[in-house]
């Protein structure tokens, strides 16, 4: 077999309702193990270990949570809107099924954020709430979750609804990169790109290393709960067929 | 019989505006509700027209985009009850021609109308006459673009059957980029300082919409028609 072939065939099998019920109840746990490794470190070095700031003081360690759920919060959103694209493309169901799956998840990232976000800027900006380019593009971020889950839900044909989910996830994904470089574009009252950036990272390892920790404790978090939330789409949108008898009854 | 792409496109703008004229009071609703909606707002502040100019691109925009949504619902609406739009996409002839002039017609009698309409409004909230100019011009961009966007959203709600809301619900935070760069425009116009910039951002959004929109706003017809 070329790897061209070795590629569809995983590609087929991947679009197969079993296997991906198969697989995704088989790396829930490992993801939910790694996300508390990760989760549990940079947990205890991010609060216990780490220096205080030297201008914003213990305030900082709000980062430890605050950065990674707005960086999980439009990776959901690509990963969603190109589940989306594949369902549409190459109508495979499953993508449907991720992409309902991780709707919610990541409109609580975006909503983790925002929290965490205003609750941070108490101390720090004296406003939770201010009108910046970043703040407002998040918040579109989350009215788009909004948009597309109701729309999912709005159709009495479950397959419509599905579809045009699906494009409206697609057209959302504009807002992505405006999120992204909207610190970048406007001078914004939001902190500018520290970690993800050409050249070295502005920030001491002490603080650089749970950061990056947390975030890979969340990214492992959200594969866990999509794992677990594919599940259970997978095994509703598939009731009437006979796997899903057999795989309950046993 | 064999139709060229701009004879399809042509004829279906004709019997748009055609159908369009033939109920004025629909035409009128949402340019009454535009001004309607200016009003409410010098009532309800109880302002100086000081601090009226001061609001007046951000009300003047809302507004613009609130009574946009409201004739949105309207594009694809009547002709999907009564199956000529089933018609329409099984005629052979391209869907996205259909779609384009479609909203193209749509915005004629909507977009292009609220624009003409916005002096008055404009008069009314202190605007200075200097700025005119490019609150028409960004208006003119503006509704263009949100009548591409609300061609996706009307396309992805049109079977339903309380869709109204729903649209608003999507076609309103793709539409936030137009409210910012649309009053800034108009709000540097007032204050007399170079608006380049945001119609320029405002003429970009209007291209990239009418290259893209138009086909996504037919898969969305196709998904909802099929």
């Amino acid at each position: 077999m070329t790897v061209r072939e070795i590629m569809w065939t995983w590609f087929y099998k991947l679009a197969s309702p079993p296997y991906v019920y198969g697989a995704s109840a088989a790396l829930a746990p490992w993801a939910l193990g790694g996300a508390a490794l990760a989760m549990g470190y940079g947990l205890i070095a991010g609060l216990a270990i780490a220096p205080p700031d030297y201008q914003q003081g213990e305030a900082v360690r709000m980062i430890y949570v605050h950065v990674p759920s707005a960086m999980l919060s439009l990776t959901v959103y690509t990963l969603m809107a190109a589940a989306s694209a594949v369902a549409l493309i190459w109508r495979i169901k499953v993508g449907h099924a991720v992409a309902a799956a991780s709707a919610p998840i990541g409109a609580s990232f975006t909503i983790l954020a925002l929290v965490t976000g205003s609750l941070w800027g108490r101390p720090m900006w004296g406003t939770y709430w201010a009108w910046d380019p970043r703040l407002t593009s998040e918040l579109i971020l989350l009215f788009l979750y909004v948009g597309v889950m109701s729309l999912r839900l709005a159709f009495e044909d479950p397959s419509r609804g599905d579809r045009a989910a699906a494009l409206l996830a697609i057209v959302g994904v504009v807002n992505v990169p405006i999120v992204h470089f909207s610190v970048v574009w406007w001078n914004s009252l939001h902190q500018g790109a520290t970690i993800v950036r050409l050249g070295a990272p502005k920030m001491p390892g002490s603080m650089l290393w749970p950061l990056l920790s947390m975030w890979l404790g969340f990214m492992l978090f959200f594969a866990a709960v999509l794992c677990i939330r594919l599940q259970g789409e997978v095994l509703n949108r598939e009731r009437q067929s006979t796997w899903v008898r057999e795989a309950v009854k046993s | 019989m064999n139709v060229g792409l701009l004879e399809a496109f042509a004829l279906i703008v004709r019997r748009e505006l055609c159908l369009s004229f033939r109920r004025p009071d629909q035409l009128l609703q949402p340019l009454v509700f535009f001004l309607i909606v200016t009003t409410l707002f010098p009532l309800g502040l109880n302002l100086q027209l000081s601090l009226l100019r001061d609001m007046s691109p951000g009300v003047l925009w809302v507004a613009a985009l609130l009574s946009s949504l409201l004739s949105l619902d309207s594009l694809f609406k009547s002709d999907a009850d009564d199956g000529t739009l089933e018609q329409l996409a099984l005629c052979g002839q391209d869907l996205t021609v259909i779609v384009v002039a479609k909203t193209f017609a749509h915005w004629l009698v909507s977009g292009a109308a609220l624009v003409l309409v916005s002096p008055v409004v404009g008069t009314a909230l202190g605007i200075p006459t200097e700025a005119f100019l490019t609150m028409m011009l960004s208006l003119t961009l503006g509704t263009l673009t949100l009548s591409w966007l609300g061609a996706i959203g009307a396309g992805l709600t049109v079977g339903l059957k309380r869709g109204n809301v729903l649209l608003s619900l999507i076609v309103l935070p793709l539409a936030m980029p137009l409210l910012i760069f649309g009053a800034g425009a108009t709000d540097r116009a007032i204050s007399g300082t170079s608006s380049a910039g945001a119609l320029y951002f405002l003429a970009a959004l209007c291209v990239f919409t009418c290259t893209l929109a138009p086909f996504a706003a037919t898969t969305a017809l196709r998904i909802t028609l099929e």
